[in-house]
């Protein structure tokens, strides 16, 4: 088979291969069970964010909102379950993280489907309000007391052991819940109408509008599955941390980006894979864990990732450049 | 008396006059804000007929598209598909009649394939909430093979040429059992080639019984399939007739109202000097040892199909594209390759193919997309000459008439033909000594077609060198002293004006 170098997945599966060959050279214990479940554990959070991005690339939108959104509902949820209902059993405690985050990504669908006002610009005041208005209404202090379900819910493992060398190693079960999303989004996007119609929205609105889409049903989804996403993201961060920090997460919001445009999504909508996105996860996630192992120290971090994505995404741009112009 | 017809060979009958037309509209009117965009228009279309609805920009073509696909509603008259009449339409009413409009962008989504752009409507319409791409896939085959075309199902629609686009644009609607395709200016972005295999494409769908009406105003190329022909002017029907009645110069005056003469040019002054030479210019893979001379008040055309390297060659001339090698000489001097502002310096100008998105500021000013050339002559110092630069910008509207309100109103609200003025007074202003013209009149209607044919003329009598290029083929017979063709990136044919016409260049041409 033919490398086609012009696709991002293939260049960042090459990069992530070489950076894995470069750190078991300089350090042979990186190549271990613990490293890949420490990998695994760090991708969650940042995977199901960059599938809910992804997907709001894809039908032509950017969401940089949804930090807030995942730091509202998890906060909201934790204090309003301790005061009232602490007892309840964790998916139910999930179900009401993910319809707070998917109320809040309606005022996105609100403002961006039915008002069609640019998606950036209502993204970057809704994450403003939404971090304002959990700081100043919902709380500010930082709660470790968490509702026994959510820690219950840490403890669960898919598997634990030991290495030889005797350091310890596990994958919570939390991991599962990246993959159910990530195989629900997939079906979502190409398995029915609906995802159909989110890929075509994002390559020609207008198009789209002229053969019958409902663009208006098609982007509000969009925002609310991410929102709802970003609920799911936001609780089990605080179950996994055994802590609710209604400071966490907001920040993040710029390396998912990263990890969705380095795995080829486009900016301009209508273009995207999964594949591509998880690949992009598990680069960032690598640089962020694993720099030090290869002697770069730690804060080279954004360094690196600020290069990897000017490579990343314009080494198949200049190339598409390149092949056009000798075309034309 | 008709033979009798056997059921069985119903397929072959040709149309009979007694079944109800596919489309039957009556004394339709369409008001906006005081504007009369149609007036009482009657037009009818029957299956398996092409008809061709000419008229200038503004004549009400696009207005009876909207009303028959049931985006605009009428404000008076009738309309019935097959026999049944609609009080009201909706794009929804229209489209279950089979009313399918491909417009001039072909509205396709550039991410997805061919198949699911093909499919996407009918999919839509039909499979519920899921999703079968085995299904999409089988659907664009059998409407391709019914095209009789064949484009790569799994290739992105970005990745088309544009006459593939326009097909796989004919096949959506086909899939979506389409009875009448409604094409808008269908040939603009054509080249003859690709022009003479859509026709073939659309006798096939006639033959199959799916109607196809033709908007444009480029139409001696659609002529030949055609029934019938309906002009409209000013909103009103002016003509309507078989299209054997018809020929380029009687339809013109039906648009037009007025008869649009084109004569050829002067005959050239035989002692006038060499102004520009071209030698030996290469650029690999793209065009090869081309040579030539314009003299002083000349007007030379270069014809050649889309990839002939006409396009590249122009840009070459104006240092857009940097030729490998060879020589350009302007008046004796060399003239730097490859260096789009120095070729300007030295008096070549260049007006491009597409001016929307290279030769205007769309959202700009008149007067200021006029001056813009002229910036550096007006500068006192630190500051402009506003005054002066307004003024000579306005003289040079006036000399080129452009039609306009203001000269502050931007020059997206001009008219096609009134922006290719714009762009031509831009140029002028520079005092250039060549202009190249790349497809001068694209996008522009008969009547300001030949005003700006007109506008060449005088200019290279006022001792300009001109270069045309384009593949209008009358257009180069009515601007061109001479006459280069160019294919394959060489110029294989060098012929004067004169001695010429569209049917034997035609032949030189596609040959």
């Amino acid at each position: 088979m033919k490398l086609n170098l012009a696709r991002n997945e293939v260049l960042v599966a090459l990069v992530i291969l070489a950076f894995c060959a470069l750190a078991a050279a300089s350090d042979p214990r990186f190549l271990s069970i613990p490293t890949l479940t420490d990998l695994l554990r760090n991708g969650i959070i940042l995977g199901i964010f960059s599938v809910g991005a992804m997907l709001v690339l894809v039908s032509g939108g950017i969401d940089v909102s949804f930090t807030a959104i995942a730091a509202f509902a998890m906060y909201t949820t934790t204090t309003f379950l301790l005061e009232h209902a602490p007892g309840l059993p964790w998916p139910v405690i999930f179900a009401i993280s993910m319809v707070l985050g998917a109320l809040l990504g309606c005022i996105n669908g609100v403002l961006i489907a039915v008002f069609r006002l640019p998606t950036l610009i209502v993204t970057l005041g809704t994450l403003s309000v939404f971090r304002g208005f959990l700081l100043t209404f919902v709380g500010s202090n930082m709660i470790s007391a968490l509702p026994p379900e959510m820690r219950n819910f840490s403890r669960l493992m898919m598997f634990r052991g030991t290495n030889a060398d005797g350091s310890f190693f596990s994958l919570p079960w939390a991991f599962a819940a990246l993959v159910i999303v990530v195989v629900l989004t997939w079906f979502i996007l190409h398995r029915t109408m609906l995802g159909r119609s989110i890929f075509a929205v994002g390559g020609s609105v207008e198009s789209a509008r002229r053969i019958g889409i409902k663009v208006t049903r098609t982007q509000f989804f969009v925002y609310v599955y991410v929102g709802a996403l970003a609920g799911l993201a936001g609780i089990i961060h605080a179950s996994l941390s055994r802590l609710a920090n209604p400071f966490d997460l907001v920040g993040l919001e710029l390396s998912v980006i990263a990890a969705v445009v380095l795995g080829g999504a486009r900016l301009t909508g209508g273009y995207g894979t999964l594949t591509g996105t998880l690949l992009g996860v598990a680069l960032i996630v690598l640089v962020q864990n694993s720099l030090i192992v290869i002697g770069v120290p730690s804060t080279f971090q954004s360094i690196t990732i600020g290069i990897l994505i000017l490579v990343g995404t314009g080494l198949p741009a200049w190339q598409a450049k390149r092949q056009a112009a000798r075309s034309a | 008396m008709r033979p009798p017809i056997s059921v069985s060979d119903k397929a072959e009958i040709p149309v009979s006059d007694t079944s109800p037309p596919l489309v039957e509209m009556t004394g339709v009117t369409k008001n906006y804000s005081g504007i009369t965009a149609l007036d009482r228009v009657d037009f009818t279309i029957r299956a398996g007929e092409a008809v061709c609805l000419a008229g200038e920009n503004g004549s009400g073509k696009s207005t009876l598209i909207k009303i028959l696909a049931g985006v605009e509603p009428r404000n008076a008259g009738t309309v019935a598909f097959n026999g049944t009449r609609h009080e009201t339409l909706s794009p929804r009413i229209s489209a279950d009649a089979g009313v399918m409009v491909i417009f001039q962008d072909f509205s396709l989504f550039p991410n997805l394939t061919v198949a699911e752009n093909i499919a996407f409507s009918s999919q839509l319409a039909h499979s519920g909430a899921f999703y079968r791409g085995g299904l999409s896939r089988d659907l664009a085959k059998k409407t391709l093979e019914r095209v009789g075309v064949d484009i790569p199902l799994n290739a992105r629609v970005e990745q088309l040429p544009v006459a593939h686009k326009q097909l796989v644009a004919i096949c959506r609607a086909l899939a979506m059992d389409a009875r009448l395709i409604i094409m808008d200016e269908p040939t603009t972005a054509l080249t003859e080639r690709e022009v003479k295999s859509l026709l073939t494409i659309i006798r096939r769908l006639k033959s199959d019984g799916v109607a196809v009406l033709f908007v444009s105003h480029k139409l001696a190329e659609v002529l030949e399939v055609c029934e019938k022909v309906v002009v409209l002017r000013n909103g009103a029907k002016v003509a309507e007739g078989p299209a054997t009645d018809f020929d380029s110069a009687s339809l013109t005056r039906a648009m037009t109202g007025r008869d649009v003469a084109e004569t050829p040019p002067d005959p050239l002054d035989p002692s006038a000097p060499a102004l520009l030479e071209v030698t030996n210019l290469a650029k690999q893979g793209v065009f090869d040892d081309v040579s030539f001379t314009l003299r002083q008040g000349e007007v030379l055309g270069i014809a050649g199909l889309l990839g002939s390297g006409r396009t590249e060659l122009a840009k070459a001339l104006f240092g857009l594209i940097h030729p490998d090698k060879g020589e350009i000489r302007l008046k004796d001097r060399p003239v730097p390759l490859g260096d789009p502002l120095r070729a300007a310096d030295a008096g070549i100008g260049y007006v491009p193919e597409d001016r929307l998105t290279e030769g205007l500021f769309l959202d700009q000013s008149i007067a200021r997309n006029v001056a813009v050339g002229r910036l550096d002559t007006h500068d006192k110092g630190a500051m402009l000459d506003l005054k002066g630069l307004w003024a000579e910008a306005n003289d040079w509207l006036k000399r080129l008439t452009v039609k306009h309100s203001d000269p502050e109103a931007p020059v997206r609200s001009l008219s096609g033909g009134n922006q290719q003025r714009v762009v031509l007074a831009r140029w002028l202003a520079t005092g250039p000594k060549v202009l190249i013209l790349n497809g001068p009149s694209v996008g522009v209607d008969v009547g300001s077609k030949s005003d700006i044919h007109g506008i060449i003329r005088d200019l290279a009598r006022e001792g300009l060198g001109v270069i045309v290029i384009s593949d209008d083929l009358p257009e180069l017979l009515a601007t061109c002293h001479r006459l280069l063709v160019m294919k394959g990136g060489r110029i294989t044919d060098e012929i004067a004006g004169r001695d010429t016409d569209e049917t034997d260049l035609g032949h030189r041409l596609a040959s």
